[in-house]
């Protein structure tokens, strides 16, 4: 039972990856002002970026710059338009999205004749698990060796790069001048301005960043989970990441722990489905498929509290005198 | 006029000519969800036109559905365009097929994996319970943990005929055997999840499963991966996985689409068309197990020799493999 639980939890943190780096790349972009429903697009530009360029090149690391490389340049498409030229965030953002579904699966066609997919990447072409050390002489011991042998141990790197990127956002936005101007920018950028800081370059530089959290969620789909790139592989995790977003009120620790829930429930569902359970018996499959979004409208609608946006979210910012 | 007049004449001979030149069939193909390269059901399908283009230098035509509601407009399509055969691949075109055949009724149309009742449809299906039953026998004789796992599709009938005739192939070597069997999702979206198809693997191996066989599509292509990276064996469906991960793949039971699709073309092209039902099962050919280099080295002659006997009392009626569409109930 125990062993089964942490297996569960095991299978909880290799799906929470990419909705914690995508949620937490929303947050950078929407506590600077910038609404960014083009998380799903950034994600899905990113994972074949770094699918095409690992399989060709055959180094992950190669990989995954590229997959960066790709998750920015939209991001800055995004920045040019909402940023520079004050277009509707939203607009430009569901823009990205088509842009990326569109634009892969054309690419992926003309480029590997495989139906937008890349072909399957050789063992150098991916992420491999890192085993921490002494996880192999652990494993027998009770309760602490499956802990650290199974859950901790044995992930790919991204991984653990998407757990550590948590306290690193904290300390940038609650502890830095960068993090305090960002989130002022968020919340009433005419102040900001006034004390002489650029808006343009400050919500620049979060988009950015919010660009290369998506590569790195993205990349983490095609090349670390799975061996490639499959059309519409993040299936609506981008949304998911946002939602997420909205449930953790745009903090660093609680955004972790909403991608662990969501991560959880659909670990959850896949273990459980054709299994017995005590007292109650086999529960059909379905009921476990919809619960992930069962609980989200019931957490949304009733235990969140309060979600309160960073006041200039969405707005673009217009200097009075230009 | 007169000048007009005869141009117009020269064009309808010139037209005449042509036509009388591809006096051939036009034929089509109209894929299932989860695209002509899905490494398994469609990609069978495709690699049989493809045959028959080579052989014949016949071009065809195919389309790759993005979603459901195309099914009826691509069909219509190649009806209107004077497409003949039309041959749609998939149980979900069963009511597409149905309706445009109906509107066309001098095009013929052929269907794989379901049954329409109309007499300018050829309904082509396969016994896959049997191909899986053969499978199955291979997987319990190569688990050492006694345990084996099946990842499913979309969770539909035929997807529970496969896993059906699976496990009774497992049961009959080991009795004692337990089968894990999941499956992928409700929605066509299941055939194209490898991710999920994945940890479905993950979580049978967890459980101490180590040969697990798939009926999912291109979601397979996840479980093959999940088990090629765990050590474990994968079993492929429908065209031959083997080589995706060779070593790995213990098996793939092969479901002749590509001959259906042929056949269905060449029949055309021959003015040997016949509409109505065709069942394929291995007496037929129509389904089998592969055994190439790539797993040579995972069978035994223990394996071969009890599968091959298998399989002759298959053909002769002493081994009655159970099938989930005639009662839609697993006895196992």
């Amino acid at each position: 039972m125990f062993e089964t639980f942490i297996l569960l939890l095991d299978s909880t943190v290799r799906l929470s990856t990419p909705l914690l780096l995508a949620c937490l790349a929303g947050l950078y972009s929407e506590r600077a002002g910038i609404v960014d429903i083009g998380l799903e697009g950034k994600m899905l530009g990113a994972a074949f970026g770094a699918g095409a360029v690992g399989y060709l090149s055959g180094n992950a690391w190669v990989g995954l710059m590229a997959g960066i490389g790709v998750s920015v340049g939209l991001a800055l498409i995004h920045g040019f338009a909402s940023i520079t030229n004050r277009g509707n965030q939203i607009v430009s953002g569901v823009a990205i999205n088509f842009l990326a579904a569109g634009l892969t699966a054309l690419l992926g066609q003309s480029w590997f004749n495989q139906g937008g997919r890349t072909p399957t990447l050789s063992q150098g072409g991916r992420f491999q698990n890192i085993e921490l050390p002494f996880a192999e002489a652990l494993r027998d011991v009770p309760v602490i060796g499956p802990i650290y042998s199974e859950l901790l141990s044995g992930h790919n790197i991204l991984v653990y790069a998407a757990f550590a990127a948590v306290p690193l956002t904290w300390w940038v936005l609650f502890r830095t001048r960068f993090g305090l101007r960002l989130r002022a920018v968020g919340e009433n950028p005419a102040a900001v301005d006034t004390a002489g800081i650029s808006v343009v370059w400050l919500r620049y530089r979060a988009v950015i960043v919010c660009g290369m959290l998506c590569g790195l969620a993205g990349s983490y789909l095609s090349i670390a989970q799975s061996a490639g790139f499959i059309v519409n592989m993040t299936a609506g995790k981008g949304f998911i990441a946002l939602a997420a977003l909205i449930f953790a009120k745009w903090r660093p620790g609680y955004a972790m722990f909403a991608c662990l829930l969501f991560g959880f429930l659909d670990a959850l569902a896949i273990r459980l489905q054709g299994q017995e359970l005590p007292g109650i018996g086999e529960i059909p499959v379905q009921f476990f498929q919809a619960l992930p979004y069962i609980l989200t409208v019931i957490l949304l609608a009733g235990f969140i509290g309060k979600a309160v946006p960073p006041k200039a979210a969405g707005v673009p910012y217009l200097k009075e005198r230009t | 006029m007169k000048k007009l007049f005869a141009m117009s004449a020269a064009a309808s001979v010139m037209l005449a000519c042509a036509s009388a030149l591809a006096a051939d069939i036009q034929p089509a193909v109209l894929y299932d969800l989860g695209g002509k390269f899905d490494k398994s059901f469609n990609e069978a399908a495709h690699s049989g036109a493809q045959r028959f283009l080579e052989d014949t230098g016949i071009e065809y035509r195919d389309f790759e559905l993005q979603n459901d509601s195309q099914r009826e407009q691509a069909l219509r399509n190649f009806a209107r365009r004077g497409m003949n055969p039309i041959v749609a691949i998939g149980f979900s075109q069963a009511n597409a097929v149905e309706k445009v055949a109906a509107e066309y009724p001098d095009t013929q149309f052929a269907i794989v994996d379901m049954v329409v009742d109309l007499p300018n449809v050829r309904s082509i299906v396969f016994k896959e319970h049997e191909g899986s039953y053969i499978v199955g026998m291979l997987a319990a004789m190569a688990s050492e943990t006694g345990k084996v796992g099946f990842v499913g599709g979309m969770d539909i009938p035929l997807i529970r005929k496969f896993a059906c005739g699976y496990k009774q192939g497992v049961l009959a070597v080991n009795a004692d055997a337990e089968v894990f069997q999941n499956m992928t999702g409700t929605t066509g979206a299941a055939w194209n999840d490898p991710v999920k198809g994945g940890e479905l693997a993950k979580s049978q191996f967890d459980r101490g499963a180590d040969v697990v066989y798939h009926a999912a599509g291109a979601t397979g292509i996840g479980v093959l991966q999940a088990a090629a990276d765990a050590g474990k064996l994968g079993i492929g469906v429908d065209s031959n996985q083997n080589g995706l991960h060779p070593g790995s793949v213990l098996s793939s039971m092969i479901k002749r689409v590509d001959v259906a699709v042929y056949q269905a073309f060449d029949d055309a092209k021959n003015d040997n068309w016949t509409s109505g039902f065709e069942v394929l099962g291995l007496a037929e050919g129509g389904v089998d197990w592969a055994l190439d280099e790539n797993n040579a080295a995972l069978v035994t002659e223990e394996m071969k020799a009890a599968v091959a006997q298998a399989k002759n009392q298959i053909i002769s009626g002493e081994i009655v493999v159970h099938d989930y569409m005639s009662d839609q109930n697993c006895p196992f």
